[in-house]
């Protein structure tokens, strides 16, 4: 957390910082499309405002977004977000050993602020939790150096897009790039061939499903894919060329 | 201008919630423990499954009901996203080209 003086002091938090700078035009980028998605689909400035300071999750806001418009049921929503978030709760159980020393507010607060790009840059550099105190508290540092710049380069040009977004009209369609952008990282998801039918079979079911009330048909999508994924897995046990 | 209502407000809120729930979930208990199997399997699934089932109809469909052309700009923004993504790994390549192709078509020939 950026925000304590023994962290931002630490050398290994301006090293966090320069290692994620790198990427730091392409979150801005990302960010500042997200800006201008969320209020030219028709949420108001001070919404959009509330969910860039406080939801900082991309996908699971541009997964909201068309739900929020739509008038789903918050349950709904919240259930979307959630699975959308899912990748996080994996990276979550990766991360476990490296800070479960410290207390638990720090615990939420560094989990709270690292996203997918802190994540890979952490993991990449080390591959092991630190032993000694030393350790610790320099790795504790440079991720949260990394989350910094992170979080400041996505909050910053979300901002500018949500004030850029008044000046352009609705009828452009330039919330569809919120749908590019989501489509990008399902691609990037879509990584077996059992993912690949998920997505497939999600897609199918929530048109056929679409005349279900309170955008159910997302959950059902869900629900479908899960369960016809984990059938085939346990009908074809070694799957993508696992011949055993 | 849109309008701001508490509803909306307290959904937000609720997705900031579950940024914290997600990101953080193995850091609350200081117990170990594990995830039952069909669970941790099913985390493989369900994120894909959830993008899709939001993606797919903002492409495909109209007003509720499914397209009844194939001369519709998010068809072929989409494809050129994909083909993109495909190609170059990267989601903001995607964005601006599968804008470059939705805008032309969208804003010039109405589709």
């Amino acid at each position: 957390m950026f925000f304590l003086p023994h962290l931002y002091r630490h050398p290994g938090f301006l090293e966090g910082m320069r290692d994620v700078s790198p990427q730091s035009p392409g979150i801005a980028a990302w960010g500042l499309m997200t800006g201008v998605a969320m209020v030219k689909s028709g949420m108001s400035v001070f919404e959009a405002v509330a969910m860039t300071l406080t939801v900082f999750a991309g996908s699971s806001q541009l997964a909201a977004i068309p739900l929020i418009v739509a008038g789903a049921p918050a349950w709904v929503i919240l259930a979307t977000g959630f699975c959308v978030n899912l990748r996080f709760v994996v990276f979550s159980l990766h991360l476990r050993p490296y800070l479960m020393h410290l207390p638990l507010w720090q615990r939420l607060g560094h989990g709270y602020l690292t996203a997918d790009i802190s994540y890979v840059l952490f993991t990449r550099k080390y591959h092991q939790p630190g032993h000694t105190a030393a350790e610790k508290r320099e790795q504790e540092a440079y991720l949260a150096g990394n989350d910094f710049l992170n979080w400041l380069s996505w909050i910053v040009a979300s901002l500018v897009g949500i004030g850029l977004a008044n000046m352009i009209p609705t009828s452009w369609g330039l919330g569809f790039a919120g749908i590019l952008c989501l489509l990008g990282i399902q691609c990037s998801l879509a990584s077996s061939r059992m993912r690949i039918l998920s997505s497939a079979v999600a897609g199918v079911a929530a048109v056929v499903a679409y005349a279900l009330p309170l955008k159910l048909n997302i959950v059902f999508a869900i629900a479908v894919a899960v369960i016809l994924c984990l059938t085939v897995e346990r009908l074809r046990p070694a799957p993508a060329g696992g011949h055993a | 201008m849109n309008g701001t209502d508490l509803w909306t407000l307290a959904v937000i809120a609720g997705l900031a919630a579950v940024t914290v729930l997600t990101r953080s979930f193995f850091f609350m208990s200081s117990k170990p423990w594990h995830l039952p199997g069909w669970a941790q399997r099913g985390l493989q699934y369900a994120p894909i499954a959830a993008l899709s089932a939001v993606v797919v109809p903002e492409i495909v469909m109209s007003q509720g009901q499914l397209i009844s052309t194939v001369l519709d700009a998010r068809l072929f923004a989409a494809a050129a996203g994909a083909i993109t993504y495909f190609r170059s790994k990267n989601v903001l390549l995607t964005i601006v080209l599968g804008m470059a192709v939705y805008l032309p078509l969208h804003l010039g020939l109405g589709w």
